[in-house]
């Protein structure tokens, strides 16, 4: 087996078996949240993709920075590779949220700060891979899709501060004011841990898939 | 010459274009007068709901002429064949950005200074006040830095018009929050003291997005 194959399935069995050890926690053995209930437990799912969403568009804002200024195609492939998988976390993050919020609040959604603010980040994004899609070629496509994340990065946190002095009735961040039981703590790192090796399967998946695609348009031009 | 000089040589092809041709500023003004038509339709007019959508009702209207006009800073250039030339001259990119920003920002200015009193004649509204003019200065700025950097872009995709909004609005969004709401308290009364927060906003918003332009218009229009 080749080095890249081995560290492939390695890094797959490692994701898959912290996988089942976070299911084994978060449903048979952390103890219920006593005001919500059984609906709490989504908890241990939103915020591990909360962090995969905003870690992926870090990761777009690198791969932009670095693609600009050295031109090496690579860095595209990360970014745009990220920026999917951040479009489709980010959607996650909604549709997680929403589930637990129709029970708790009483409605799907609310124009809360981070709710909002979670809307216009997966607008921007989406530009983001529109722009691409729209581009008259590959290069300009990637040129301009940089621009795009660098803006979007540097929007993100002035987003946040305006919506949150706009509204805010999202739970505050429980986890840094040490309101988190042990267990409950213990059972969200071990879904973040899953979650974030569940990032770096997605992105290597999706930036071998694109090399291959390169290889193969650069076989069909050489046939024609 | 200067970089200043070159900058404002850029703005000043685009007024004197502006002033031979009437095409941005008068367009987007019926555009302008359309949609607070249109918002009057939708909402009614008595006393209690202008009061209520009022700012709204402007912004949407600043947003949207802010789209029409910028989408035109760089249509005609490229249509006439004039981005060439522009690239060419020797002047650097950043220059070129200056300008059309201020070029820009020239025309958005004289199409809110005619649409005000307009707005405020048919909503009956005390428009003429310091922090509504601020607001809306810095707001403007806001607008027209980075779009000014996504019109440059979008004119050279093969959708042109249909990019900039969508690039331009979700990233705009803090913007018009805070000038929506900057200008709701200034319309009811409110003092520089209200509306303070919300210009820090949009000031830290057009720091940030004029450096950040400046340093990467370049890669939008090398070709």
């Amino acid at each position: 087996m080749e080095q890249r194959d081995r560290s492939r399935y390695a890094l797959l069995g490692l994701t898959a078996a912290l996988f089942v050890a976070a299911l084994y926690m978060v449903f048979m053995w952390v103890p219920t949240e006593q005001q919500m209930g059984i609906v709490q437990r989504i908890f241990y799912f939103h915020v591990p993709v909360d962090w995969v969403a905003f870690l992926a568009f870090f990761i777009v804002f690198l791969g932009s920075i670095f693609y600009l200024w050295r031109r090496d195609s690579r860095w595209d492939t990360l970014a745009q590779a990220s920026g999917e998988i951040g479009i489709v976390f980010t959607t996650l993050m909604l549709l997680t949220g929403s589930i637990w919020a129709k029970p708790i609040w009483g409605v799907w959604w609310t124009w809360d700060a981070r709710l909002t603010t979670a809307l216009v980040l997966w607008l921007i994004y989406v530009a983001y891979l529109l722009v691409r899609a729209y581009a008259s070629d590959k290069q300009q496509g990637a040129r301009f899709a940089a621009v795009v994340g660098i803006v979007g990065f540097f929007d993100v946190p002035i987003v946040a501060l305006a919506i949150t002095l706009w509204r805010t009735q999202h739970p505050g961040p429980v986890i840094f004011e040490g309101g988190l039981a042990p267990s409950m703590l213990a059972t969200l790192l071990v879904s973040l841990a899953a979650f974030t090796c569940l990032y770096v399967v997605l992105l290597r998946e999706r930036m071998a898939q694109r090399a291959t695609e390169t290889d193969l348009a650069k076989l069909k031009e050489s046939i024609d | 010459m200067s970089f200043w000089r070159k900058a404002l040589a850029v703005t000043w092809k685009d007024a004197l274009t502006e002033l031979r041709t009437r095409e941005v500023v008068f367009t987007v003004l019926v555009f302008a007068l359309l949609v607070i038509v249109i918002f009057n339709f939708a909402f009614g007019t008595t006393q209690e709901a202008v009061a209520l959508v009022g700012p709204g009702i402007l912004w949407v209207t600043f947003a949207f002429s802010g789209v029409l006009s910028l989408n035109r800073a760089f249509v005609a250039e490229k249509d006439g064949g004039c981005l060439e030339g522009l690239l060419a001259a020797p002047i650097s990119r950043e220059a070129i950005y200056v300008g059309k920003m201020l070029g820009s920002l020239l025309f958005l200015v004289v199409i809110e200074a005619i649409s005000l009193p307009i707005f405020a004649f048919l909503l009956n509204l005390p428009v003429a006040s310091g922090p509504l003019l601020v607001t809306t200065l810095l707001a403007t700025i806001g607008f027209v830095a980075v779009g000014t950097l996504f019109s440059a872009l979008s004119v050279n995709t093969r959708a042109r018009e249909m990019v900039l909004p969508i690039l331009f609005l979700p990233v705009v969004a803090p913007v018009i929050i805070s000038a929506v709401k900057a200008s709701g308290l200034a319309l009811s009364g409110g003092s520089w003291g209200d509306v303070g927060g919300w210009l820090e906003i949009i000031g830290a918003f057009d720091v940030v997005f004029v450096v950040v332009s400046y340093l990467i218009f370049n890669y939008v229009v090398e070709e």
